[in-house]
């Protein structure tokens, strides 16, 4: 089963616990500069929106790179393999997204693996702004949100 | 480690920025942030200084937990002689910028002297400058933050500074970071403003580390369950922000109203948690938006508010047609029951003015009642105030005041000056609700008695952040006391000042301990540094620091005559609700506050109360 990463903007509170999570499994540190999941202000309209890799079916990234250094894994997941990656940031480019970074103190370039199937972002959202579920219902909960607001009323006179 | 070991010294008088380390000795003895700056303040200043002279010096200090994943381990504090009061002043910020100075690579940064120009540091990682801010001094701090970014090209950065209030002197100015949080009592803002400080932007993209990580991990773990799983942390403050408290203070009849005249405000609920959520104007949005969390916040108590587009403030202004910090309880109470005025989108205005221009709404809204009391006894009259008609229950009053005090203009400039000295420029000190000179918040006294003591011997001048036994007096956390008795107050007050003291100096914010208590914080602590750190410890530093903070402000010239109460609150009965017929009992109190803080009968800590504190 391929899973993904579902986020509901309106849930989250922007308390950086994800990139704190996600720093620390990744980097052995806080550090949310280097978090593959980063949570944005749009403070004007009062909105939180964590942002990361939607894991394409066809990757652009991984069609951009000119070593083969972006695999994909038996759950979809894009990885970066660091022995082959040799920082030429094409990815970076090609990735419509921007969820492809550069970390200049290693030279190669890093981005969302979901921790191997289970993401410590997940684990440390306190609003469950960041859910992690079956990707052929990812859009369900959503469904049902809109299906909720019908008016069946209004449906049976048209 | 929870350290990165490093200090910066800015030099503003020489221009430079030099690094140093942090000296690890007093971190063990004072934890850190509150407790550790104020440390370095005592030693390097003497506590007579001018506050606003280029001899004071301030201090920009993270705690230990400051960038870590431990919940609300995003704070600062500023630490420096206030400008309001005389007294030393610790003012607490939260947001995201005490975060981002540790990834920067620093623990505190120590401000002396002044500059010949007006300046802003930035600090990007191990890098630090003054810089020329003269095209952003005279603008407010949503500008100035604008500026800042756009001038680095740096989106990411975060800005903490002055805006108008804090150039012109406001004598409670406020230094504010992340648009709308604030370090804001006591005028810290001031004292940057009188060291032609604008600002200072900083961008970390170094990590923090802890000690044990695994053992860190298990401890903020276990901690952030407790704060879900509590109704006031894990419901209430998110739901409703600290404005969960208007109607049940209202009901205790313990909110200050109308200059303290009465203690419950009919007006209450209009400017309550309830109002705030409740679909105003044409596009049927309530006045709140969304919560908002600090940096590694579980709780997440921050308003993001707007103000309905057709209301008289704004018509015509659609600069203030966004979405920003909104009404937290303390400045609901003081820019609403302080003043008699329920309308809501002017307190969110000037809330939001508050913020932009970096004013204290506590201090400015007491302020503004008092000159109202004054302006309806005959004591200032219309040529004083340049036609401003001060009515108790005034919007537009309250919305004008807060624009001219902003900007430090007309009568704006009078109210800068804090209640005290308004109050006796006008013949009128006893309407003055401060104690050392600093407006108290939003608690009367007559009806929740630990408040009284708590004011009165607070090292800052009056506060409630200082030992908050409302808590206790009022929500039963940890326990339930009787609000109208002084019995056991003074115990209470001393165990309240000393972990709040503690907490203070650890990163972390006063709001987790609705949940937590120094059993839940410790092994967090243990955690991020080396060495064994204990409840006892964490409370021999809460009680150092609070004596260390006393000490300085005898040396500055206070003394036992200083912790009390306006007479308003120790002669004029309660009018009305659970508190009608009571007084401040502070005389019942004191003595025996004194007594267990191993202090003499004139308030000055004993030589053994020192020597067993290590000071
Ligand atoms: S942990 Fe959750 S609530 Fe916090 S910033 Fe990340 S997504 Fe938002
Ligand atoms: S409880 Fe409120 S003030 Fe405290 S850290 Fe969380 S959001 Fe900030």
């Amino acid at each position: 089963m391929q899973k993904a990463l579902v986020i509901d903007p309106v849930k989250c509170t922007g308390c950086k616990q994800c990139e704190l999570a996600c720093s620390y499994v990744k980097e052995g540190e806080f550090n949310p500069a280097k978090s593959r999941i980063r949570v944005f202000d749009f403070h004007q309209d009062a909105r939180f929106v964590p942002y990361t890799c939607t894991q394409c079916a066809e990757a652009w990234c991984q069609r951009a790179c000119p070593v083969d250094a972006i695999t994909t894994n038996e759950w979809g997941v894009k990885e970066v393999h660091d022995g082959l990656c040799v920082g030429c940031k094409v990815c970076i480019i090609a990735c419509p997204f921007g969820t492809v970074n550069y970390n200049a103190s290693t030279g190669k370039v890093i981005k969302c693996d979901e921790c191997g199937g289970d993401p410590a972002c997940v684990k440390a959202c306190p609003t469950d702004a960041i859910i992690y579920m079956d990707v052929e219902q990812a859009g369900f909960g959503k469904m049902r949100q809109w299906a909720a607001k019908t008016d069946t009323a209004a449906q049976a006179t048209q | 480690m929870g350290w990165t070991g490093q200090v910066l010294r800015v030099n503003l008088t020489k221009g430079t920025c030099t690094p140093e380390a942090l000296n690890k000795d007093w971190a063990g003895q004072y934890l850190g942030q509150r407790g550790l700056g104020s440390k370095y303040l005592v030693e390097e200043t003497d506590p007579k200084v001018d506050p606003l002279s280029p001899d004071n010096k301030m201090i920009f200090a993270t705690g230990p937990l400051t960038g870590t994943c431990a919940s609300t381990g995003g704070r600062y504090s500023v630490i420096t002689k206030g400008p309001l009061t005389g007294a030393i002043a610790c003012s607490n910020s939260g947001g995201y910028w005490g975060a981002e100075l540790k990834f920067a690579g620093w623990d505190m940064i120590i401000l002396e002297g002044k500059a010949d120009k007006p300046v802003y540091l930035c600090i990007i990682d191990g890098k630090a400058e003054l810089l020329d801010a003269s095209e952003i001094w005279g603008k407010s701090v949503w500008d100035m933050d604008a500026w800042i970014k756009s001038r680095h090209q740096d989106p990411m950065m975060h800005v903490s500074g002055i805006g108008i209030a804090g150039e012109n002197g406001v004598l409670y100015s406020c230094i504010i970071n992340d648009l709308h949080r604030a370090a804001g009592r006591s005028g810290v803002g001031a004292v940057m403003g009188s060291k032609n400080l604008k600002a200072i932007a900083v961008r970390g993209t170094g990590g923090v580390k802890v000690d044990d990580f695994p053992a860190f991990l298990a401890a903020t773990s276990a901690a952030k369950e407790v704060l879900a799983g509590n109704a006031v942390t894990g419901e209430g403050l998110p739901a409703f922000g600290t404005q969960v408290l208007m109607n049940v203070i209202n009901e205790a009849g313990a909110l200050p109203t109308r200059n303290t005249r009465e203690v419950q405000f009919e007006g209450a609920h209009d400017i309550s948690a309830e109002a705030m959520a409740k679909p105003s104007g044409k596009d049927g949005k309530p006045n709140l938006l969304a919560n908002q969390a600090c940096f590694s916040c579980t709780i997440a108590c921050g308003r993001i508010s707007k103000i309905n587009e057709e209301h008289y403030t704004v018509r015509n202004k659609p600069e203030y047609w966004h979405a920003s910090g909104g009404l937290e309880y303390e400045a609901a109470w003081a820019l609403g029951a302080a003043t008699g005025v329920s309308d809501l989108d002017a307190l969110t205005y000037a809330n939001f003015i508050c913020n932009e221009q970096g004013i204290d709404p506590i201090s400015f809204g007491a302020t503004l009642g008092a000159a109202m009391e004054m302006y309806e006894d005959g004591a200032l009259t219309d040529k004083d105030t340049g036609g401003l008609k001060l009515n108790f229950g005034s919007a537009e009053a309250l919305t004008q005041a807060t624009e001219l005090t902003g900007k430090a203009e007309g009568f704006g400039k009078e109210l800068g000056m804090g209640s005290k000295k308004l109050c006796d420029k006008y013949g009128k000190p006893e309407l003055s609700m401060t104690v050392k000179g600093q407006e108290f918040p939003a608690y009367d006294p007559r009806g929740i008695q630990g408040m009284g003591l708590t004011y009165a011997t607070s090292n800052r001048g009056a506060c409630h952040l200082r030992s908050y036994t409302v808590s206790s007096e009022i929500l039963g956390i940890p326990e339930k006391t009787d609000p109208l008795v002084t019995d056991g107050k003074a115990g209470l007050v001393k165990a309240f000042q000393d972990a709040t003291a503690a907490v203070d100096s650890a990163g972390l914010c006063i709001f987790t301990t609705f949940a937590w208590t120094l059993e839940d914080i410790a092994p967090q602590i243990d955690g991020a540094l080396a060495g064994e750190w204990s409840v006892d410890r964490l409370l021999e530093i809460g009680e150092r620091v609070w004596n260390l903070e006393r000490q300085y402000n005898l040396q500055a010239g206070f003394t036992a005559k200083d912790d009390t109460l306006p007479k308003r609150l120790l002669k004029d009965a309660a009018k009305t609700g659970p508190a009608k017929g009571l007084v401040a009992g502070l005389d019942k109190m004191l003595p025996e506050y004194y007594a267990v803080r191993g202090w003499t009968e004139d308030g000055v800590p004993t030589n053994e109360t020192l020597s067993r504190l290590a000071l």
